[in-house]
């Protein structure tokens, strides 16, 4: 009885995994292309902190893995490594640092990505589909830490300071003397 | 005596035998790398029939002739022990021979495989989830061709084919024209083959990549020498201008809306590496990696919804109005 229990609650518990995973492929940005097409920031006059829209709506975005790495995939298709080279920033802001000029709600970002921001960042709309919009706006939440680590995907193999494990040249055999192998 | 399993069998191995023939078959060798791998197979095929059938003959022999049981199974009769012996010896020995015969043919048909010619052409085929990049090779920057899930090659010349990935591992194969090899991210492998009658040879990605592993196909289209030139001079050229109202739109289009993302057209501000090239994407006999034939209407198909005939795939759901998917379709079927 005890047992039957148990394994009821581990195959819940399993099943319970399954949603993180959840892949969306035809999901409504076709039908719904325009719902969020409007500027979302408006110009505050002054310095201050930028104004930040939270719907709620596309939350979902970020909180799924598929969705996450899929943004991740984006971000190198779409270069926007060319100016914000993964995160770090170049010609474009870091994304990967606590500064938000244009707020750091994933509205905000996807509203920066769909329409533009002043000084250089192109406007995407209607280049790229809406749901990819919101999957790259959720990667660089990611990218600022906003996601939870089971989500956010992981780093890019060419950003390791060596190849990957699979890469690396066979270790030489191992010394005679363990322990005092020389380095070379 | 009837067998009731007769029919459904009969029709089993009907339905395996359909798949001897035609463009994609294994057993229809169209080139010598598919002719060695050919006669191996049937030479296998024979030699382990035939050890088959012997091993049945013996067990039924064995079975028919039995020896009835002793009185004294401890009492050994010298003669029968000597027969046993020489039935072992034999059957080891045979072992043996059938081993290092059919191992020596398999390593003398590797050889001849992996020898290598001073190709005619050299390709580069990059695998991706789920299409495959061709690049024809040359010094001449202005000589290469690209285009996606088509291979042209000459009649009766080797070719050469460096394969890469930049995703997950593939496998090409055209089983008309030669065996499998992998195409491994961070790997550069490398086949030759040739084509010794003109035709077209379907292929099809070999190792599981995902969930559109059974859409990747691939034609190989072999051509008399001259033919392949005329075709790589046309490929080697940039896109044909559109000359009529209905396909300038259609140009314009593609570049207002997402398809600039993705797609290089080779001669316009359309760029980008990611998806497949549509230079001359009218002129090809496919669309989607071999997936549908081409024709306007499945061309409509795919630009509408590519999700729905491979779900998954990487080629977004675009939103487009119905007075803008003609124009599209237009352009896109008259890029020859």
């Amino acid at each position: 009885m005890t047992r039957a229990v148990v394994i009821v609650i581990a195959l819940a518990a399993v099943a319970a995994g399954c949603e993180r995973e959840d892949r969306p492929l035809r999901s409504e940005p076709v039908l719904n292309d325009n719902r969020d097409a409007i500027a979302l920031a408006t110009n505050a006059p002054g310095p201050g902190a930028p104004v930040e829209y939270k719907s709620g709506a596309r939350a979902q975005y970020e909180k799924t893995a598929f969705h996450v790495s899929q943004g991740k995939k984006l971000f190198t298709w779409y270069n926007c490594s060319g100016c914000h080279a993964n995160g770090g920033g170049g010609s474009g802001p870091a994304l990967m640092d606590d500064v938000w000029i244009y707020g750091s709600a994933i509205e905000n970002i996807a509203a920066s990505i769909r329409e533009g921001r002043p000084n250089g960042m192109p406007a995407f709309r209607g280049k790229v589909p809406e749901d990819q919009i919101w999957q790259i706006a959720a990667y660089v939440r990611a990218l600022g830490g906003f996601v939870a680590s089971d989500v956010a995907s992981s780093r890019h193999d060419q950003l390791y300071a060596h190849e990957g494990e699979s890469r690396l040249p066979s270790p030489p055999a191992a010394s005679s003397q363990p322990g005092l192998a020389q380095p070379k | 005596m009837r067998f009731p399993l007769a029919s459904p069998a009969a029709v089993l191995v009907f339905c395996l035998l359909g798949g001897c023939s035609g463009v994609q078959s294994a057993l229809n060798p169209q080139g010598p790398q598919a002719a060695h791998l050919a006669r191996l197979f049937w030479i296998f095929t024979g030699v382990c029939t035939a050890v088959w059938l012997a091993v049945m003959l013996v067990l039924l022999v064995g079975l028919v002739r039995r020896t009835p049981a002793r009185t004294d199974p401890l009492r050994l009769d010298a003669r029968s022990e000597r027969r046993s012996l020489m039935v072992v010896a034999g059957a080891v020995v045979g072992t043996l021979l059938t081993v290092v015969a059919l191992t020596a043919l398999s390593y003398l048909s590797q050889r001849q495989l992996f020898a290598r010619e001073r190709p005619a052409v050299t390709i580069k085929v990059t695998g991706q989830q789920w299409w495959w990049d061709v690049r024809y090779e040359s010094d001449a920057p202005d000589k290469i061709v690209t285009t996606a899930n088509e291979i042209y090659v000459p009649v009766g010349a080797p070719v050469s084919v460096k394969l890469a990935a930049t995703d997950v591992i593939h496998s090409f194969w055209v089983p008309s024209l030669f065996g499998k090899q992998d195409l491994i991210p961070g790997q550069d492998n490398e086949i030759q083959f040739t084509a010794s009658r003109p035709g077209v040879y379907r292929g099809q990605c070999a190792e599981f990549c995902g969930w559109q592993h059974a859409h990747m196909g691939l034609l190989v289209v072999a051509l008399p020498a001259n033919e392949f030139q005329a075709w790589l001079a046309a490929q080697a050229a940039p896109a044909a201008e559109p000359d009529d109202a209905e396909r300038k739109r259609g140009a314009e289009l593609f570049a207002a809306k997402a398809c600039i993302m993705c797609h290089t057209i080779r001669g316009t501000s359309a760029g980008s590496r990611v998806g497949p090239d549509l230079t001359h994407f009218g002129s090809r006999k496919t669309i989607a990696s071999a997936t549908l034939p081409m024709s306007r209407g499945n061309i409509a198909a795919w630009i509408v919804d590519p999700q729905g005939i491979k779900p998954g795939v990487n080629m977004p759901n675009v939103s487009i109005a119905s007075n803008e998917l003609d124009p599209l379709v237009s352009y896109l079927a008259g890029l020859r």
